[in-house]
């Protein structure tokens, strides 16, 4: 069953949430950022060649036009296979564990998967970020020494960092998955 | 039973018939669950039965019906199946087979439950012959997992004798798909803590998703016989694809005993002949250690000694250890012979040994000018003439004898420049440890020249204090380590304060001298610890766990992820596992060789600290100097 939804993020840009009920245990949330602008891109790219045609006229030397073609590419590159982040997917799996995905915009993909067994639970938290105040969803690791301690905060969505009512949607699907995961276990 | 003595007597495939009896009453339910009213998936009246994981290999998907062989883990309420038994097959040699590889690997196997590859509505008559091998293999829960031929649509249940308390509820089956060539050759990073190895029948106990790849590596044993070899059990896993092997590996295996051996018996002759001459003579043993290139073959001795020891490697990180060092020695030598090749060719010895003597001239000519920079009004400061004088006419001196000492030597040099090129076939790490050599060699009287000013600068400094504290009417108390107070003569105070007053106001002609031949001496220090830093990247790098990364990444595993398959309402939810490989700078962080040790061993404080009392550095400790 799928459905899809629209909502911004932090800075007011739109961003799209996809949600995927493949069985009352599994559940699939994917956030989609918007696409690299053509506006920006070309405004970059004036900007080094211009400063690049610049410094030919102060040294009259040819391999700096060369070299700022080859940066633009480069950085260009860079940019989209390490940087820009195109859609982040959150997968939970009653019984299995939470699998974090980011895709960049050159196709490459990050995964992280977290077994069920390390998952204390999953909340939403507030964070001091640069001026604002912001709230962030994020994954409760067990210390494995101290029961009841927390070995590790896993933020999740950090790159398209929707607003509150986006999260809330994504907190109660979890929980009412983790809810089961959490009766199945304490059952013999 | 009737179902024991037809099992006894090799089942076939067409010997159903009605007289067998179905599985446990009361656990049977409908094959293929009715899909959920739309609506209803988020209602409250969710099943709350277990969910039972069935991790499946791929490579079985496409076996013909049998039973399922493989492991239950209980903590986890999951299904490791491992392989497929084909019709037909007697119990007792299936039980035989299980208990063999239970010994081998030390992990419990089961007949978990049946496995049913058919045609729509074909043999329908092998449904309840398969629920009836239950009562032969039992085992709690029973999978009963089917696949059509040709819509290859999925089906599963669970069964279990004892029923659950709460009538209506249903244990889910979860099918996670994985390959299991992949699972079996890769290696978990950081690797799961395994008990040990006499814990009498105790199965590994390795947490969570590790316990799969866990069951797979030690189930080694079940995956030798085959579906089409001539045993008493057809087994179908991944080897039914064709057996895997290759000769130049197994080659490479046998020759390498008997080529270990020799290597070993070689090296060990070698550092035998190394340590016996070393201890004996004392110039040669202080030369030895100030030699990089000494430290640098020395550490390559013991590498190689690693990889040709003729002990099997203990654990797979031994094993990835021994394969980079003998990469990374394999490239240094390969990289090492083009600098030769390039070196030997159109005669760029004797261009280099031509360039030598004029270069060395030319700084020694650059030194001079500075001398005579300082001994005049250097940066508009007024130095004291007369040490100013002295001073640099004693560095004039030094210089030019120096010089005098180049110039002897310089008929010498090519020969000698073309003997220390051939080392470079040792290695390039060797080739450049040589160089930094070189340049340490041709720079000693820099070196010289900032022992000199350092320690004159120290004694000034040391002097200057002890007359400070005689100023202020204090001494240093060696016995209690600290400053007392102390009346002196007054002839002692008029001395010490003449004395102070002089070394105060030569104190900025020494201090520049020191200042600019400790810059010098830096300059040449950074030069050589670039040199170092290439070559310790060299000795460092693990190649062939980087190689292997790049292109098998299967083989090293960060963790493993999991992709969603198409999924039709009513049908089990099938996923596909697969292995998570390791970032490349994990791989670096984890196989790193262990470098030659000659780390820079102050921090950037003592560094100053030492710089401004003129306390000589030395930035290089061999491991085992001892500390000045």
């Amino acid at each position: 069953m799928e459905d899809e939804q629209s909502f911004s993020d932090i800075c007011g840009g739109r961003l799209a949430l996809q949600r995927r009920y493949y069985s009352p245990s599994c559940r699939e949330f994917c956030l989609s950022c918007p696409r690299l602008s053509l506006r920006s891109l070309t405004a970059v790219t004036c900007t080094v060649w211009l400063a690049a045609y610049g410094l030919f006229t102060l040294c009259e030397n040819s391999m700096i036009l060369s070299a700022a073609i080859f940066i633009t590419l480069l950085g260009l590159l860079g940019y989209l296979h390490f940087v820009k982040i195109d859609q982040e997917t959150l997968l939970i799996i009653d019984s299995l564990g939470i699998q974090m995905t980011s895709s960049y915009a050159s196709g490459k993909e990050s995964t992280t998967f977290i077994e069920m067994g390390k998952v204390k639970d999953v909340v939403i938290n507030e964070a001091i970020y640069m001026q604002k105040v912001i709230y962030y969803l994020c994954i409760l690791l067990k210390d494995p020494v101290e029961p009841h301690g927390i070995s590790q905060v896993v933020p999740v969505f950090q790159s398209t960092k929707p607003r509150l009512d986006c999260l809330i949607e994504v907190y109660r699907s979890c929980q009412e998955i983790l809810a089961h995961q959490k009766a199945a276990s304490a059952s013999p | 039973m009737g179902l024991g003595s037809r099992g006894a007597a090799a089942a076939g495939l067409g010997a159903a018939s009605a007289a067998v009896r179905p599985g446990p009453p009361d656990a049977v339910r409908h094959p293929v669950p009715t899909p959920p009213p739309k609506g209803a998936a988020r209602a409250s009246s969710r099943p709350h039965g277990m969910v039972v994981k069935a991790f499946f290999p791929t490579c079985c998907a496409s076996a013909d019906s049998g039973l399922l062989v493989g492991r239950w883990v209980p903590e986890q309420s999951s299904a490791v199946v491992l392989a497929v038994v084909h019709f037909p097959f007697i119990p007792i040699q299936v039980k035989e087979l299980l208990a063999q590889v239970h010994q081998a690997g030390r992990v419990g196997l089961a007949v978990l439950g049946t496995w049913c590859h058919r045609r729509q509505e074909a043999e329908e008559r092998l449904g309840p012959f398969l629920e009836g091998l239950g009562a032969i293999f039992s085992h709690e829960p029973w999978l009963q997992l089917c696949r059509e031929r040709t819509s290859g649509l999925w089906s599963c249940k669970a069964t279990r004798q004892q029923g659950p308390t709460r009538p209506g509820v249903k244990d889910q089956v979860m099918l996670v798909f994985y390959d299991q060539r992949q699972v079996l050759l890769s290696q978990l990073h950081p690797p799961a803590a395994l008990p040990d190895r006499q814990a009498g029948d105790a199965t590994a106990s390795a947490e969570g998703l590790a316990a799969v790849f866990d069951t797979v590596a030690r189930s080694e044993a079940l995956f030798r016989s085959d579906c089409f070899d001539e045993g008493p059990v057809r087994l179908s896993h991944w080897q039914s694809e064709g057996v895997e092997a290759s000769i130049l590996a197994e080659l490479a295996k046998r020759a390498s005993g008997p080529v270990c051996l020799l290597l070993a018996c070689l090296l060990s002759l070698i550092s035998a002949a190394r340590t016996c001459r070393v201890f004996k003579l004392r110039p040669l043993s202080f030369i030895w250690s100030k030699l990089s290139v000494c430290g640098q073959l020395g550490h390559r001795l013991e590498q190689l000694a690693l990889v040709f020891s003729t002990q099997k490697a203990e654990s797979p990180a031994q094993l990835m250890r021994k394969a980079n060092v003998l990469v990374s020695v394999l490239l240094d030598v390969a990289l090492g012979l083009a600098l030769l090749s390039w070196l030997h060719g159109k005669d760029r010895i004797g261009q280099l040994a031509e360039a030598l003597v004029p270069v060395a001239d030319h700084v020694a000519e650059a030194l001079q000018h500075l001398l005579q920079w300082l001994m005049g009004a250097p940066a508009g400061l007024k130095m004291n003439r007369a040490l100013d004088q002295v001073l640099g006419r004693f560095f004039l001196y030094h210089l030019h004898l120096w010089i005098s000492y180049v110039h002897l030597l310089s008929p010498f040099i090519e020969h000698i420049l073309w003997h220390v090129g051939l080392s470079a076939c040792l290695g390039l790490t060797v080739a450049l440890s040589t160089l930094s050599d070189i340049i340490a060699l041709l720079t000693f009287h820099i070196y010289c020249f900032y022992v000199y000013g350092a320690r004159l600068y120290c004694l000034k400094i040391c002097g200057l204090s002890s007359l400070w504290r005689l100023f202020r009417g204090k001494k240093w108390n060696v016995l209690r380590q600290r400053v007392d107070s102390c009346s002196y003569d007054l002839d002692q105070l008029f001395i010490g304060t003449l004395l102070f007053t002089v070394l105060l106001f030569l104190l900025p002609t020494t201090a520049l001298y020191y200042l600019v031949f400790t810059l010098l001496r830096l300059l040449v220090v950074a030069v050589q610890g670039l040199i170092h830093l290439l070559v310790d990247l060299v000795n460092s790098l693990p190649l062939y766990s980087l190689g292997l990364r790049l292109c098998r990444p299967y083989r090293l595993a960060a963790g493993v992820k999991f992709r969603v398959l198409e999924h039709e309402a009513g049908r089990p939810l099938r996923l596909l596992m697969q292995i998570n490989p390791l970032p490349y700078g994990r791989v670096v962080h984890a196989y790193r060789l262990p470098s030659c040790g000659c780390h820079p061993t102050h921090s950037w404080g003592s560094l100053c600290r030492k710089l401004f009392f003129g306390e000589l550095i030395y930035p290089w400790r061999q491991r085992g100097d001892k500390q000045d």
